[in-house]
C-alpha cells in the first residue's frame, strides 16, 4: 500500500530536524538552506508550518517537463526527477502551484521531495510526530483535500 | 472512433496519449512533417551547448513508447482539410479519413522584412534541423547578431554564448522581453547581459543584411554596423494553418479560434497548442500564449472531449514564463503588467540584480515578475490560479512581497494575519 507524508503544523514546534535531516539525506549536509522540506514561521501568529510536496495526482510538474524527465515511482507513488533527463528549463518549477519543485543553480538542476525512495528522513527526524509517513489509501488529489482541510480544522481550533 | 492529429509536438503528443487513455479502442493518428521523432522544441538551447544529445530532446524517451501505445506516427504534410468529407488531403498524394481531428500545428517563425533576411547565413532557431545549423556554423569568438530579444531570443541567448559567439542582440523594444518583463526588470536583465560581454541594442532594428567578402554586414538604425558570421533571427512567429484555408474553420490573426471546449468553429475539428487562439485563465480572453505548459494543458483538454463532447470546459490557461539569461532567472505570471485600479507591489534591489513585483485585483494576486528568485516561485500560480482573497495578508505583502509563500500558506490553511 502507498504511503503519503502527513503534516500536523498544530504540533510542529519549529525545531527544524526535518531540514536537518532532509538536507543531510540529500544533499550530504546539515544545511536548512538545501532541504526539500521547509518550515514556515509566522511569528506574529506564533505558528510554524512543515511544508514540502504531496506528491499530488495532477503532478503539474511531470505534466509540464518537456522531456520526461519527471516520472512516478510505481512503489512509493512519489514523483521523481531523473537528473540525468533534466535539462534544467524550470518550466516544473513555475507550474507546480504549490511552489515545491526549485531549481538548483550550483546542479543546473531542479529538487523536490522523492520521499527518500520510501523511508522519508523528515518524517523519522521529526521529534513531536508533526510529520509522519502513513497509509495513503487515498488518491493524491483527495490526500491534497485531506491535508487542506485537516490543516484548515487545526487553525481553526 | 478514428482520431487524427495534425502535428507531432507536445500538444499533439500529449492529446494522442489522453485519448489512448480515456479510449483504449480508439484509433489514434498523429502526422508529423518533421522527420525526427517527436521532440520539444525547448530542449534546443541545451542541445546548442552539448548538455544532451539530439535523443534529449525526444519528447518520450522509450524507442517502442508510440507503437506501445497503439498510437501511429505518420510522417507526412497535411496539404488541405475537406470538413465535409471528413477528409485530409496529404503531400504525398494520399488521403486520410477522420471522426475527430485535432489541428496540433504549432507556429513557424515569421522572417521580418528586412532586405538580405534570405541571406544562406540568416536562420531561425526553431527545429532540430535550425540547431544543426547553429552547431555547425559558430565557432568559438565567432561573430552573431540574434535579431529579436523576446522570450524565445533571449532563451537561445544565453546558449549562443555558451557556445562561444561574440554576440550581438538587437531589439526593437525599450527593453529585452518586453512582453513578459515589465520595465524594470527588462532593463536589469540588459545590464546584466552587457555587463557579461553581451552587445545588447534595444530600441533598435536591423535595418539591411549585405554579403560581405567572408561573412555578412548587418546594418542597425542610428547607423550602425556589424559584421556576423551567422545571423539568427527570432522576431516573432505565426501559427501553421495554412492548411485549413477554404475549409471554413474561423482564424483570428492566422489562429484557430477555439471554444471552451477547444472546438473550432468547425465541428469535429479541434485545435490546441501554438496554433489555437485559446483562453487566457486571467483575462477571460482568447489569445495565442505559444508557451509549452499551454500547449500540454490545451491537448489535455482537446483530447477529453474529443473522445466525449463536454466532458471538460477549459477554465483557460494561465500565462507563465521562465527565463534564465546567463544565470540570471527571470518569470512573469497572468496579468503582470496589471490592471487599472489594481495595486503593485514591487522590492527592488538593483546591484545584486534581484526584484519582485506583484499584481493585485483587490486583494487577489492576479500576476507576478520576478527575477534573480529560484525558491518556491511556482506558489505564484497557486495563488493566481487559486484567485484567494488574501485579505490582511495582502497588506503585508503590499510591505514585503517576499512573503508570496507565507501567503499562500495562510490562504490555504485558514492563517489569519
Ligand atoms: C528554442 C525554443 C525554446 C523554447 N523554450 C520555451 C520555454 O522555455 N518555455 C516555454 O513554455 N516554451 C518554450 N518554447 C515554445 C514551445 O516550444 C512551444 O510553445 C511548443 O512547442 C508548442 O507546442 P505545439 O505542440 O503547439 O507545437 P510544435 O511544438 O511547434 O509542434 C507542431 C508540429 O506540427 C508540425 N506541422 C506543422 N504543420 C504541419 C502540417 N501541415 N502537417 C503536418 N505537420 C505539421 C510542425 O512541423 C511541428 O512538428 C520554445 C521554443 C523554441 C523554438
Ligand atoms: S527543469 Fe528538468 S524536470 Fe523540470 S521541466 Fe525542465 S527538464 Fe523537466
Amino acid at each position: 500500500m502507498l504511503r503519503s507524508l502527513n503534516i500536523d503544523p498544530e504540533k510542529c514546534t519549529g525545531c527544524l530536524q526535518c531540514e536537518m535531516a532532509c538536507s543531510y539525506e540529500n544533499e550530504g549536509v546539515f544545511n536548512p538552506a538545501k532541504s526539500r522540506i521547509k518550515v514556515f514561521t509566522f511569528h506574529d501568529e506564533g505558528r510554524f508550518v512543515p511544508y514540502t510536496c504531496t506528491q499530488c495526482d495532477e503532478a503539474w510538474c511531470l505534466h509540464a517537463c518537456p522531456v520526461e524527465a519527471i516520472k512516478m515511482n510505481r512503489e512509493t507513488g512519489a514523483m521523481e526527477v531523473s537528473d540525468s533527463v533534466c535539462v534544467g528549463c524550470k518550466v516544473c518549477t513555475i507550474a507546480c502551484p504549490f511552489g515545491t519543485v526549485n531549481y538548483n543553480q550550483d546542479t543546473g538542476k531542479v529538487v523536490k521531495c522523492d520521499l527518500c525512495g520510501g523511508d522519508p528522513k523528515c518524517a523519522t527526524a521529526c521529534p513531536t510526530d508533526a510529520i509522519t509517513y502513513v497509509d495513503a489509501n487515498a488518491t493524491g488529489l483527495d490526500k491534497m483535500r485531506a491535508w487542506a482541510a485537516k490543516t484548515d480544522n487545526a487553525a481553526s481550533a | 472512433m478514428k482520431h487524427v492529429i495534425v502535428g507531432a509536438g507536445p500538444a499533439g503528443v500529449v492529446a494522442a496519449e489522453t485519448i489512448r487513455k480515456l479510449d483504449p479502442s480508439a484509433e489514434v493518428t498523429i502526422i508529423g512533417n518533421e522527420p525526427e521523432p517527436p521532440y520539444s522544441r525547448m530542449a534546443i538551447p541545451y542541445l546548442l551547448i552539448d548538455n544532451i544529445e539530439e535523443e534529449g530532446t525526444y519528447l518520450r524517451k522509450e524507442e517502442t513508447h508510440f507503437s506501445d501505445s497503439a498510437i501511429n506516427v505518420v510522417v507526412d504534410t497535411v496539404v488541405s482539410v475537406d470538413p465535409g468529407a471528413h477528409s485530409l488531403a496529404l503531400g504525398s498524394g494520399k488521403n486520410m479519413e477522420y471522426d475527430k481531428l485535432l489541428i496540433a500545428s504549432g507556429s513557424t517563425p515569421i522572417s521580418p522584412p528586412i532586405p538580405g533576411i534570405d541571406n544562406p547565413r540568416v536562420t531561425s532557431c526553431w527545429t532540430l534541423d535550425d540547431a544543426r545549423k547553429i552547431t555547425s556554423g559558430i565557432k568559438p569568438g565567432a561573430p552573431v547578431v540574434l535579431i529579436g530579444a523576446g522570450f524565445i531570443g533571449c532563451i537561445i541567448l544565453e546558449a549562443l554564448v555558451s557556445a562561444g559567439a561574440n554576440l550581438t542582440v538587437v531589439e526593437m523594444g525599450n527593453r529585452m522581453v518586453p512582453r513578459m518583463l515589465d520595465e524594470t526588470c527588462g532593463t536589469l536583465l540588459e545590464k546584466w547581459c552587457k555587463e557579461k560581454g553581451v552587445n545588447v541594442m534595444t530600441s533598435s532594428q536591423v535595418e539591411a543584411i549585405e554579403d560581405a567578402s567572408d561573412n555578412v554586414r548587418v546594418k542597425i538604425s542610428g547607423n550602425r554596423e556589424v559584421e556576423a558570421e551567422l545571423v539568427i533571427s527570432a522576431a516573432g512567429v505565426r501559427a501553421n494553418a495554412g492548411f485549413l484555408e477554404g475549409s471554413g474553420v474561423e482564424m483570428s490573426n492566422g489562429a484557430v479560434v477555439i471554444d471552451e471546449y477547444m472546438c473550432s468553429s468547425v465541428a469535429d475539428i479541434y485545435a490546441a497548442g501554438d496554433v489555437a487562439c485559446g483562453r487566457d485563465f486571467s483575462t477571460g480572453e482568447y489569445s495565442v500564449q505559444a508557451i509549452q505548459p499551454t500547449a500540454v494543458d490545451h491537448g489535455r483538454a482537446a483530447a477529453s472531449n474529443m473522445v466525449d463532447h463536454g466532458a471538460v470546459r477549459h477554465q483557460g490557461s494561465v500565462l507563465m514564463n521562465v527565463l534564465d539569461t546567463m544565470g540570471l532567472i527571470s518569470a512573469s505570471y497572468g496579468q503582470w503588467e496589471g490592471i487599472k485600479g489594481g495595486d503593485t507591489a514591487t522590492l527592488v534591489d538593483k546591484d545584486n540584480f534581484r526584484y519582485l513585483q506583484l499584481q493585485f485585483d483587490g486583494d487577489r494576486l492576479i500576476g507576478a515578475n520576478t527575477l534573480g528568485m529560484t525558491q518556491h516561485i511556482g506558489v505564484l500560480r497557486g495563488l493566481v490560479q487559486g484567485r484567494f482573497h488574501l485579505g490582511n495578508w495582502k497588506n503585508r505583502l503590499m510591505d514585503n512581497p517576499l512573503l508570496v509563500m507565507e501567503a499562500y500558506l495562510a490562504a490555504t490553511q485558514g492563517i489569519q494575519a
